[in-house]
């Protein structure tokens, strides 16, 4: 059995008692990585070296009795939207290929200190944009399960490379689904905490008022860990909440007593697969046999939730990715070859009298953004900031973006509702389990619809969780989705761990890789 | 409300992006599409509903008004595609 098919927690058991040291854990991850990732394309990069070199760190420091932190010498994969001013930061985008950024991200930073060993950056689609990953400009990341399969995302590589025995623990992001969509395609547990819980501070922005980072992992408990090593205040962000950070990896394991769990009928209705039907009721029972009761909740506006967020998301990424101006930082278009074109185009115009044409034509200013940006960005981070500046124009304010904003507190009245009668609302993460690569990429309203279970609790700022409940006929893992009350990560956590405790899904591995 | 080849050059303008001839026309027709999708959002009664710009509706967070290390001219120029010791480089803004 590999070392790496242990838990993390496990592993940190075995690494403080002094059975392994981290320098035999991270070499075992790095060869696993060297081994499977050609098939799975789940890293962007690795830094072999350097994490062999940090791991030796730790085990020194260990040998000499000092006091490390949460994450003693475990290897954790870090998405590549998170700054880390030891490498590149790439977004998985041609527009930040060769960024450096010149500090760290609060998570990084705090994986740090926490002693992680950071063993590499891994695939996204490009700026998060997207539920398969196919977004990303750099590579395909394929489903362990399946690699016919995408893994989901946008955190397709952070889910792909748990589920692949590659790491034990991995830092995604999720704006409307990117953590807990993958985990569950991957079969893996992945957490989006409150809005406001995890820092956002270095984590390159795509819809402010949406996005969180957050982890995965196997298990329960090492979701617990790697949440309690990250979640925190930080003055670097406004937006994050003063609130002391509960000691996650202490709690998870106490019982929850008198659980009410609270299930949506409509997402039951048409459209779910009826294998993921039947895993989530047989999920939904077990919680029953554990003493859970079952309540009908209402969430009559969730099903306005991808609406809602497909103008709210874009209109904040249209604003956010203005940044990227070709002046600061990321790709600039040639310029000898844009003053070239801008002569020609001219000659031509003076040439056929169009005084119009020539008034109209962009400043070699506008053209560069213009033709910088085209050249840096993808087809779909493209038609996002195209939707959000259609909807944020002159004329369409009041219809698209202030009218999702007033349906986005409808559906957050919906929750608090619900959960004045229930603790937890469980249900799916996806209508069904991996689809095939390249089958929705010429259909985005199709890949949007994906999102239908998931969007919501961003929108209202909740925490979600995601867990393996099962899998189809075709060996495809099942997700189930767990949704609490603001800030209540740790009855997620517990509810997830007691579910492990009787249950085996989360044992099961993918086919060899 | 449809959404026209000549509204999608207007907004490529705005949102300082050059899609080329194939890329304007594919893009009118998804943006129609899920323009088409999100307008159900008129269906929802918003009467007298606030709007909710924010999961967590905090208030205003002050810091501390004190002088505190910026970063270096130096590193923040580090990833500039064009500049010179003191700042960015851009294309003659005014005049040729």
């Amino acid at each position: 059995m590999s070392l790496l098919d242990r838990s993390a927690c496990q592993l940190l058991a075995d690494l403080k008692a002094g059975e392994i040291s981290s320098v035999e854990l991270t070499q075992a991850s790095l060869d696993r990585i060297e081994a499977a990732d050609e098939k799975v394309g789940a890293f962007l990069q690795q830094s072999g070296r350097a994490a062999l070199a940090a791991a030796e760190q730790i085990d020194v420091r260990r040998a000499a009795g000092e006091q490390l932190g949460i994450l003693a010498g475990l290897p954790v994969a870090v998405k590549d939207v998170l700054c880390d001013s030891t490498t590149t930061t790439t977004c998985a985008s041609k527009m930040l290929a060769n960024f450096r950024p010149p500090y760290d991200s609060t998570v990084v930073a705090k994986l740090r200190s926490a002693d992680a060993v950071l063993v590499g950056r891994t695939n996204m689609d490009e700026f998060a944009m997207g539920g398969s990953t196919e977004n990303s400009a750099v590579q395909l990341t394929r489903n362990p399960w399946d690699l016919q399969r995408a893994p989901g995302g946008s955190s397709g590589g952070a889910a792909a490379c748990v589920a692949a025995g590659m790491v034990p623990l991995s830092i995604g992001t999720d704006t409307g689904g990117s953590i807990r969509q993958p985990a569950g395609l991957c079969g893996v547990v992945g957490m989006k905490p409150t809005y406001g819980r995890v820092s956002r501070y270095g984590l390159v922005a795509f819809a402010s008022s949406l996005d969180q980072v957050g982890p995965l992992a196997r298990t329960a408990e090492d979701v617990a860990l790697l949440l309690e090593a990250i979640a925190g205040h930080d003055p670097r962000d406004s937006t994050s909440l003063e609130e002391a950070t509960p000691a996650y990896s202490q709690s998870v394991s106490k019982p929850l007593e008198n659980m009410r769990i609270g299930v949506v009928k409509e997402q039951f209705a048409t459209g779910l697969n009826s294998e993921v039907e039947t895993a989530v009721r047989d999920a939904i029972a077990v919680y029953e046999s554990l003493g859970a009761t079952v309540k009908e909740v209402e969430l009559p506006h969730s099903k306005y939730g991808v609406a809602a967020y497909y103008v709210i998301a874009p209109s904040e990424a249209s604003s956010n990715l203005a940044r990227y101006d070709g002046a600061h930082y990321g790709h600039r278009t040639d310029q000898a070859e844009m003053m070239a074109e801008l002569e020609a185009e001219r000659k031509q115009l003076s040439e056929s009298g169009d005084q119009r044409g020539l008034d109209n034509l962009d400043t070699p200013l506008i053209r560069m953004y213009r033709r910088s940006r085209a050249e840096g960005f993808g087809p779909e981070v493209k038609r996002r900031i195209m939707l959000g500046t259609y909807a944020l124009s002159a004329g369409y304010y009041d219809a698209y973006y202030l009218k999702a904003l007033k349906v986005r507190r409808l559906i957050r009245q919906d929750y608090d509702k619900a959960f004045e009668d229930v603790d937890l609302i469980a249900g799916p993460v996806t209508a069904s389990p991996a689809f095939k690569l390249g089958e929705m990429v010429d259909d985005p309203l199709a890949m949007y619809l994906v999102d239908l279970y998931t969007v919501s609790a961003n929108l209202a700022g909740l925490p979600g969780l995601s867990m393996p409940c099962g899998f189809s006929e075709a060996g495809l893992p099942i997700g189930l989705q767990l949704q609490a009350p603001p800030l209540k990560e740790q009855r997620l956590l517990k509810a997830a761990h007691m579910y492990q405790q009787t249950t085996d899904w989360h044992t099961r591995r993918p086919p060899e890789t | 409300m449809a959404i026209t080849r000549e509204t999608v050059e207007k907004v490529a303008l705005l949102a300082r992006l050059k899609l080329s001839e194939t890329e304007l026309e594919k893009m009118t027709e998804q943006m129609g599409q899920i323009v088409g999708y999100v307008d159900q959002l008129s269906e929802v009664d918003t009467e007298g509903v606030e709007p909710m710009a924010h999961a967590v509706e905090v208030t205003n967070v002050f810091a501390e008004d004190v002088v505190a290390e910026s970063l270096p001219r130096e590193q923040a120029l580090s990833n500039a595609p064009s500049s010179n010791e003191r700042g960015y480089l851009v294309p003659a803004v005014l005049g040729d």
